[in-house]
Formats: structure tokens, C-alpha cells, sequence
């Protein structure tokens, strides 16, 4: 086969923005057939309240809107179109099943406040959602509220501090992150209160036990470790690790990012993690949908069900119910019961591969990475070399800046070639990070592909990557500028002359 | 498995390649006594066929052919056909958050469109791209708040605000040190500016008020908007339903500070409570305490113009610990969703749907309280919901509807144990005037 790369140049077709076309006093709507008299709203409201017009908004009809938007998805690149090898952020195959599932009119017109009666088939999904996730996981209960994985985060840390409250440990308020976490983490510890302490990574890239063992006082509330780690490794001490904090009180949260390399191999429940939150939009397949929404359930043990925020799904004799009496409740972290149309999508995709498939999923991904990481290992460099990585391989510039080549430069190059670039300067503790994710639904075609890819950019000259990319709608943009002056907003011409 | 192209003879391939002779080999960081020794107990794989039957027959249990009068903070809406079809390309579904900006432009300006078309519906000066929905971006408002005032910890919250988003505040702002008091609602449904009043003081942070209010009522902006900028009070205006600023002057007008809400109203199927559309927008003068991403306008190196994610410095991949929120991934294709909707409807849209909205609720307010045994709660003025008190409990008199195929409004016992008569009723564009008539008839005959 052919590994050359599928990067080319089309007709790309440019478009305003919508408050630039044509204000031809249109409406893109039909609205239901007007059946009763209009009321008068200035019989009942003071002039002031009442608003004549939306200034600014759109007139336009639907072919407008139509191409209006088609247009601007060609300058999208996407995971249908090509390889998407973000490292921790598992850009798979989004199935077509999950999209007809979750428009089935049962669920997308379900009411959140339907009698409960009226909701059973609902109730009865994410019933089993929670049974496959907690089987996976290897936990006791599952919560599918969290919008995302970082409010699954949140309420993991919630949970926690609740947990350390209700046995009168206040003085619990620190909580260890190793220094190669998502920058979610400190960032949700901090949101409920808790100092973030770093723990610096040992030299193999895992967590080192002896700078552990130093941090771990009385103080500490817990530890959230990403395993595998964004190094692409797997904690190989975790037994050890999740002993130690559980011998000083401590609990063990576990970013569940990275899950897709794990399912049906290892539980985390099995190491003695304590909770965790999944991403649904990584490992279940859903759609990122250029930045949500995900969904982010958390797996837990018994110990802290008594947090659980409410209303928690109950199943009982006469069916299935949402219970609101939990008196030790942290109470509720958003409205309604979760992204439900996500969630669907994870459990038509969990019930298609079932727990064979499942399985297979995760030996692939990670026999995906190990076969880029074979291919890629004699010609970049890998800083944890000698070790099988995971679902995703770590490469760094260390030895293109020889040759005055970037990180961001072999980004750029690789739009042209036709790839999305890898996550990049990302974990921070690998300068020049390039983090890279096949996951199991590319072939080794393609992997073929990205790997030629690479090559060639290598031996390119470092000047020609100033120019990178060119294919694209448009060249290298200039974030700094958008920074120093920020326009969040169209404003119209006549405003600006004010 | 058909969504892995490497079956297992090219995989055995690969591993000859990778030098190992078991995938095994790969797994060997992980203690053998962890590792799996069986399969999960999860049922084993299902056809697509199998799959779709099951799946329409879990579907199908729901109650969709009622006539529904539900509401309660998500809407009922006319959804027009080209949205799906927009939503559902690829390269918007199907792409990550848009951190490589010259592969993602197509994200990106449709993120600008967005925040500049909620700009101008809440007359704020800005938005952000998203939240996560309406109760938790209201939580997010307080502790934006309290990042502007650090020193004051007082928050007030109209007895007007969603339940459940006050929920999600409590918990949210229990570990920030902050104290919540609750303004009542007057007796024709406002929040009592004169309550508020005698329970400002110099703690005081912030003040959350609905409007539309949870029952309906349309609250005095005007008012409100003296009294807390005669104090120096932030305020964080909260709406759970956005299609009404096609009629109403919104909050931005009269200086709210703050506005958080629920985009779902925006042409957003129902999903069951989710996924939703979290609003957040502020004056720009607190651009930089914002939590969520933000799309700005820039250049590219040949002056083209393009969009990039901007002041990333408040977000947590960037500061970490110190970030304004721990906010990732939002709801970006549901913002896609509200923009086509909004992008369609236009000027002209807005307004006319707004006005049906209010006229249809006009309508059938006029006839439910001309019934023996029921009436408005509140007389305030209102724009698309309302609280029916009947003469028999609540729950009763919803349940007997019910059996006569109509779902007649959310019972407040719901989020008021102690409210044994009081019923939410929304009436939107998609209820006809025979639907309405229908729960008319109906609810003399439950109640006689």
C-alpha cells in the first residue's frame, strides 16, 4: 500500500460572517400557524420592559443559513475526514448507530419532567449504563450527572472532601497531583476548596513512591492520578501507591482519560482506586462536537455513595425511580439527571461491542501506539524508550532542534500532509511534547501514512516552516494579537464610528 | 468488530513488527495480579439490527403523544428540519475543542457568531462560548463574583430562581464560605425589592435574581436594577428561557453585571433534561474573571481574517490551580445548535415567536381561570408559564389529566413538599389553540 500522505489542496470557498450578509428583512423560520388573537403586551407591561427589535440579528432565509454554515464546516478539519491523533483526548470513530440512537424521538423528546412512570425505558438505559460502567470500572456505584470529565472531576473531589468532613478529618484540605496531570485537576481540587500540592514525576516518568511518601501527611485529603499517566505509561506501583494513601487516610481519584487503554484488561476498582470519572466522548465513542458537550460519569466505592449527589436513579418493584431523600447528599451539581443524549450514544456503543469487543478496543489502541512507537523510536525522540507504552506515545524535539525544527513547526507541516497535529507541549514535564493517540479505529494504513509523514517533514529544511500550513483555510494565525486586543464580538460598522 | 479496520491477522502483523510475540507483552507495566483473567459481565456484542430494535422499543416507552403544558427551565420548541441536518455534518460533529486554529476555523467562527448573537439578545457586552448548562453556570456566577469582591460573602437569591439551579449554587459555593439568603416573592409573584433592601449590607456580594421568574412572572429589571445599583451590589441575571427577550428589554439594557442561563430554549430538543446550553455573559470590564473559552478575531500571517481561542491565560490548561474555573470541554455543538436556530429565526423570527409565546399563555391563562375551582396564583404579569392553583390537590388533579392523555404542568410539591395545589403550566408555540381548549374541557370535568 501506499503510505503517502493524504494531504492535498481543494476549492475552498470563503464566507463572511452572518452579520455581513444581505439584511433583506428575511426570516430562515416557519413558526406553527398563529391560532389564537395576539395579545397586547403594552396592556400589561411598563414601555421600558418592552423591546422592539433584537438590534444586529440576522435576515436571512434558509438557503442562506444553509450554505451559510456548510460553508464554514469545509474549514473544519474532522475525524471523518482524517487522522486525529490528539494524545489523551481519544479521537475515534464516532459511530453512526450512536447518532440515530440518541434522535429517537422516545428520548430527545422526552421531557425531564415526565412522570416517572412516562420514562421508564430512559430510567432503564442509564440503569444499565451505571451496571456496565461500574463493571468496567470495578467500583460499587456510578453517577451519570457530570456534564463533562471535568465536572466529574469536581464532583470527585466533592465527594472526597464531603467524605473527610462527615468523619470530622477537617484538617484534610491538601490534595497531591503529579506534575504530568491535565491541568483540570488542580484546577477542579482548587474550585472545591482544596490546595493543590505537586508531586513531582520520577525519572521513568511514573509516579516516584519515595517523593510520595514524603507528601503524604496528615493534612492530605487524597491523591488524583491519571492512569495510564499522560506520559502514555501505566503506573506500575499503583498497588503500592493506593496502599500508601489509604494507610494515611487518604483517598485515590483517578482521571479516567485514559481509559481506553484498559477496558476488559484492568479495573481500577481492582487497584484500589477509590473514584473516578469516564470520558464518555473518548472512550465511549460520542462526538466532541468541537468541544462538547461529553458527559463525564463517575465510578465509585461504597464509602462515599453516602455523598452522592442528588437525585439518584433507584430500582425498586414497581419500576425504576429518581430518589431525592439522600440526607447526607452533597446535594446537586447541576440540573435534571445528566447529559442524557450522550450518554445514550456510550451505551449503544458499549452494547455494540459488548464485552469481547470492549476488549478488543483496548488491545488494539494500545497495540496501534506501540506500532507507531516502534516506527517512530530510531528516527525522534521517545523519552521513556525502554518502556511499552500504552494507547498513546510520547515523542519530544529534543533532536529536531539540532536542526532548528519545533515541536510547533512538525505541527504545522503535518496539517499540510492532511493529519490533525498530535497534543503538543503537553504533559509540561517533556519539553517539546508531542503526544500521540491512534486509537483502535485507524488502520495501519494510515499509521503507515503519519509515520511517512513525519519523516519527510524531518528532513525538510527549517526554513520552510515558517510558510507551514498551506493548505489550510488559513495560514499560521496570530494568537498573541487576539490576546492583546480582544474582539469577542462582531460589532456593526456604525457602532464603531460612535 | 467493525469499527477496528486491524483485525487480528494484520494485528498479529504489527506485533511481529513491534518485536513481541503477544499483545500480552504490551500489557507487562501492569501487575499480573491485576490484569483481567476474564471477560467483563457485560453482554457480548449485538448487531446493529438487534441493537435498533431494542433500543426503539426502549424509546418507545416514553410519553410522547400526550399533550404536553411542561416546562419548568426546558422548552417544548418547534425545531426546524435544517438544523439537524447542519449539526449532524462531520466536520462540525465530529472535530475536537478547536486548539489548532488553522484546521478549525469552521468552529471557531461559528463560536464568534454565537457570542456576538447572545451579546445581542441579553444586551450584554460579552459571552463566552458556552457552559455546561443553566443551574451550574449559575454557580459559576457567584464565584465569579466572589473573584471580583473577595472580601464580602453574602449572596442573595430570589425566591424566584429555579429550584434546582439553587440548588447547584449551594453546593457549589459550599466550600467557598459564602451565605445565602433568600428574598420571598411578593403576593403577586415579584421579588420583594423591599425585602431585598432591608437585607443589603455591606457583605452583601451579590444578588441572583430570575427573570422570567420560575412562576412565570416577568420581574421589574428597571426597579431591581436601581436598587442594587444604588447599593453597589453585583447583579447576576439568570434565564432559564431566552426566547422571551424577543420581547423584553433584556437585563444587559439595565446593567446587570452578570448573565447566566439556559440556552436550550434556543431550538434544543428535550433529551431528558440534557444536553443542554449553559449561558455566561458579562459587562467586559470583567472579561478576565470569565470562566469558559472564548473565541477571538485575529489574523492570519497574510492579514486574512481568521479566529483563535483567546485569553487562555484565565483557563485551566494555562493556570492551573489559579484558573477561573475548572471548566474543559462545554457545549459547543449545542451553541452550533442555538446559532442555527437564532441564525434562522432573525429579527423577525425572534419577535414573532416570542409574541406567539406570549399570546398562546395569554389565551389559555384567560380560560383555565374562567374554571370553577381554579386560579391564577400570582397576578403579576407573565410571559410563557404560570401557577394554576386548583381546588383538589395537585398531584391529583395532574394524574386524572393525565389519564385523559394530557400532561397538564410540573406539580410545585415537586420542589415544595408543602405546596399541595400549585401547578407550573407552559404554554409555547407548539401547543394549538386545540390542545389548549383540550386542557380546558378536561380540567372542568377532573375538577367537577
Amino acid at each position: 500500500m501506499n503510505p503517502k500522505a493524504p494531504g492535498s489542496s481543494g476549492l475552498v470557498l470563503s464566507e463572511p460572517l452572518l452579520f455581513e450578509l444581505p439584511r433583506d428583512g428575511n426570516s430562515g423560520i416557519d413558526l406553527p400557524e398563529m391560532d389564537v388573537d395576539w395579545a397586547t403586551e403594552s396592556e400589561s407591561l411598563p414601555a421600558e420592559m418592552i423591546r422592539q427589535e433584537v438590534e444586529g440579528f440576522p435576515e436571512l432565509s434558509e438557503p442562506d443559513v444553509v450554505r451559510h454554515f456548510s460553508r464554514l464546516s469545509t474549514w473544519n478539519f474532522s475525524v471523518d475526514s482524517g487522522f486525529y491523533p490528539l494524545g489523551s483526548c481519544t479521537m475515534k470513530y464516532n459511530p453512526k448507530l450512536n447518532e440515530a440512537a440518541a434522535a429517537m424521538k422516545g428520548f430527545s423528546g422526552a421531557h425531564p419532567y415526565l412522570p416517572e412512570a412516562d420514562a421508564q425505558g430512559i430510567m432503564q438505559l442509564l440503569w444499565e449504563l451505571q451496571h456496565d460502567l461500574a463493571e468496567i470500572s470495578g467500583m460499587d456505584s456510578v453517577c451519570l450527572h457530570p456534564a463533562a470529565g471535568s465536572h466529574g472531576e469536581l464532583l470527585g473531589m466533592m465527594l472526597i472532601r464531603a467524605y473527610h468532613m462527615d468523619r470530622g478529618d477537617h484538617q484534610r484540605t491538601k490534595i497531591i497531583i503529579p506534575d504530568s496531570a491535565h491541568g483540570t485537576n488542580p484546577s477542579s481540587a482548587a474550585t472545591c476548596g482544596f490546595q493543590s500540592i505537586t508531586l513531582p514525576s520520577g525519572k521513568n516518568g511514573q509516579i516516584d513512591l519515595d517523593a510520595l511518601d514524603r507528601l503524604v501527611d496528615d493534612q492530605v485529603a487524597g491523591i488524583m492520578i491519571t492512569n495510564p499517566n499522560t506520559c502514555g505509561l501505566f503506573e506500575s506501583n499503583i498497588d503500592a501507591i493506593c496502599q500508601l494513601m489509604h494507610d494515611r487516610g487518604g483517598l485515590i481519584y483517578m482521571d479516567g482519560a485514559n481509559m481506553n487503554a484498559l477496558v476488559g484488561k484492568v479495573k481500577p476498582g481492582d487497584m484500589g482506586i477509590d473514584v473516578l470519572h469516564f470520558n464518555t466522548h473518548k472512550t465511549f465513542s460520542t462526538p466532541h462536537g468541537g468541544g462538547g458537550p461529553g458527559a463525564g460519569p463517575i465510578a465509585l466505592k461504597k464509602e462515599l455513595e453516602p455523598f452522592l449527589p442528588k437525585p439518584a436513579l433507584r430500582k425498586t418493584e414497581d419500576g425504576f425511580h429518581w430518589d431525592y431523600d439522600i440526607p447526607r447528599s452533597i446535594g446537586q451539581i447541576r440540573s435534571f439527571f445528566g447529559n442524557i443524549g450522550v450518554l445514550i450514544r456510550a451505551y449503544t456503543f458499549i452494547k455494540t461491542l459488548g464485552n469481547t469487543g470492549l476488549r478488543e478496543m483496548s488491545e488494539t489502541a494500545v497495540v496501534n501506539a506501540n506500532y507507531l512507537k516502534k516506527k517512530l523510536e530510531d528516527h525522534f525522540f521517545v523519552p521513556f524508550v525502554d518502556q511499552y507504552c500504552m494507547h498513546e506515545v510520547l515523542i519530544s524535539d529534543e533532536n529536531l532542534l539540532t536542526d532548528h525544527i519545533s515541536t510547533m513547526d512538525m505541527a504545522k507541516g503535518l496539517i499540510d500532509a492532511g493529519f490533525h497535529p498530535p497534543t503538543v507541549y503537553f504533559p509540561l514535564i517533556v519539553k517539546g511534547a508531542m503526544l500521540i493517540e491512534p486509537t483502535e479505529t485507524e488502520s495501519r494504513l494510515t499509521l503507515d501514512q503519519f509515520v511517512s509523514a513525519m519523516l519527510d517533514l524531518k528532513k525538510r529544511d527549517s526554513s520552510e516552516f515558517q510558510k507551514y500550513p498551506i493548505n489550510s483555510y488559513v495560514g499560521r494565525v496570530d494568537e498573541v494579537t487576539a490576546a492583546r486586543k480582544p474582539v469577542l464580538k462582531w460589532e456593526s460598522p456604525a457602532s464603531e464610528e460612535d | 468488530m467493525r469499527y477496528i479496520p486491524n483485525n487480528l491477522e494484520v494485528r498479529n502483523e504489527m506485533l511481529k513488527e513491534i518485536g513481541v510475540d503477544s499483545v500480552k507483552q504490551l500489557f507487562s507495566l501492569i501487575p499480573d495480579n491485576l490484569l483481567l483473567k476474564k471477560e467483563l459481565d457485560i453482554s457480548p456484542p449485538v448487531s446493529e439490527f438487534k441493537l435498533m430494535r431494542d433500543l426503539n422499543s426502549l424509546s418507545d416507552q416514553q410519553a410522547i403523544d400526550p399533550i404536553s403544558f411542561l416546562g419548568a427551565g426546558v422548552y417544548r420548541r418547534f425545531i426546524p428540519a435544517v438544523i439537524s441536518a447542519l449539526v449532524s455534518r462531520a466536520e462540525f460533529l465530529t472535530s475536537y475543542t478547536p486548539y489548532q486554529p488553522e484546521v478549525s476555523q469552521g468552529t471557531l467562527q461559528a463560536m464568534f457568531e454565537f457570542q456576538t448573537l447572545l451579546s445581542q439578545l441579553t444586551g450584554m457586552d460579552i459571552a463566552n462560548a458556552s457552559m455546561y448548562e443553566g443551574a451550574s453556570a449559575a454557580a459559576e456566577a457567584v464565584l465569579m463574583c466572589k473573584r471580583i469582591k473577595p472580601k464580602l460573602d453574602t449572596v442573595l437569591i430570589s425566591a424566584g430562581l429555579h429550584p434546582e439551579y439553587l440548588e447547584a449554587v449551594k453546593t457549589y459555593t459550599k466550600f467557598k464560605d459564602l451565605k445565602i439568603k433568600i428574598i420571598p416573592l411578593s403576593d403577586s409573584g415579584y421579588t420583594d425589592l423591599a425585602e431585598l433592601e432591608r437585607e443589603l449590607d455591606s457583605q452583601t456580594l451579590c444578588c441572583l435574581i430570575q427573570s422570567v421568574n420560575f412562576f412565570g412572572v416577568i420581574e421589574n429589571l428597571k426597579e431591581i436594577s436601581e436598587v442594587l445599583t444604588r447599593n453597589e451590589v453585583l447583579w447576576a441575571a439568570v434565564l432559564p428561557e431566552m426566547t422571551s427577550l424577543g420581547m423584553l428589554t433584556p437585563p444587559g439594557d439595565f446593567g446587570a453585571d452578570i448573565l447566566v442561563g439556559e440556552g436550550q430554549s434556543l431550538g434544543l430538543p428535550l433529551s431528558y433534561g440534557g444536553p443542554n446550553l449553559g449561558v455566561f455573559a458579562a459587562k467586559k470590564k470583567y472579561m478576565r474573571q470569565m470562566p469558559g473559552r472564548l473565541s477571538g478575531e485575529t489574523k492570519d500571517e497574510s492579514g486574512k481574517r481568521a479566529f483563535c481561542l483567546t485569553l487562555a491565560t484565565r483557563e485551566q490548561h494555562i493556570r492551573r490551580e489559579k484558573a477561573t474555573s475548572n471548566i474543559c470541554s462545554n457545549q459547543a455543538l449545542c451553541a452550533l445548535w442555538g446559532t442555527i436556530y437564532l441564525s434562522l429565526l432573525g429579527k423577525k423570527g425572534i419577535k414573532d415567536l416570542s409574541r406567539i409565546n406570549y399570546s398562546k399563555t395569554q389565551y389559555a391563562i384567560k380560560e383555565l381561570s374562567a374554571l370553577e375551582g381554579v386560579k391564577l396564583r400570582y397576578s403579576g404579569t407573565v410571559y410563557n408559564e404560570f401557577v394554576l392553583e386548583t381546588s383538589e390537590n395537585s398531584d391529583v388533579v395532574i394524574t386524572r389529566l393525565r389519564e385523559k392523555n394530557i400532561l397538564a404542568g410540573v406539580p410545585l410539591s415537586r420542589f415544595y413538599p408543602q405546596d399541595s395545589s400549585g401547578i407550573l403550566v407552559n404554554v409555547t408555540e407548539v401547543n394549538t389553540k386545540e390542545e389548549i381548549d383540550t386542557l380546558v374541557t378536561c380540567m372542568a370535568e377532573v375538577l367537577s
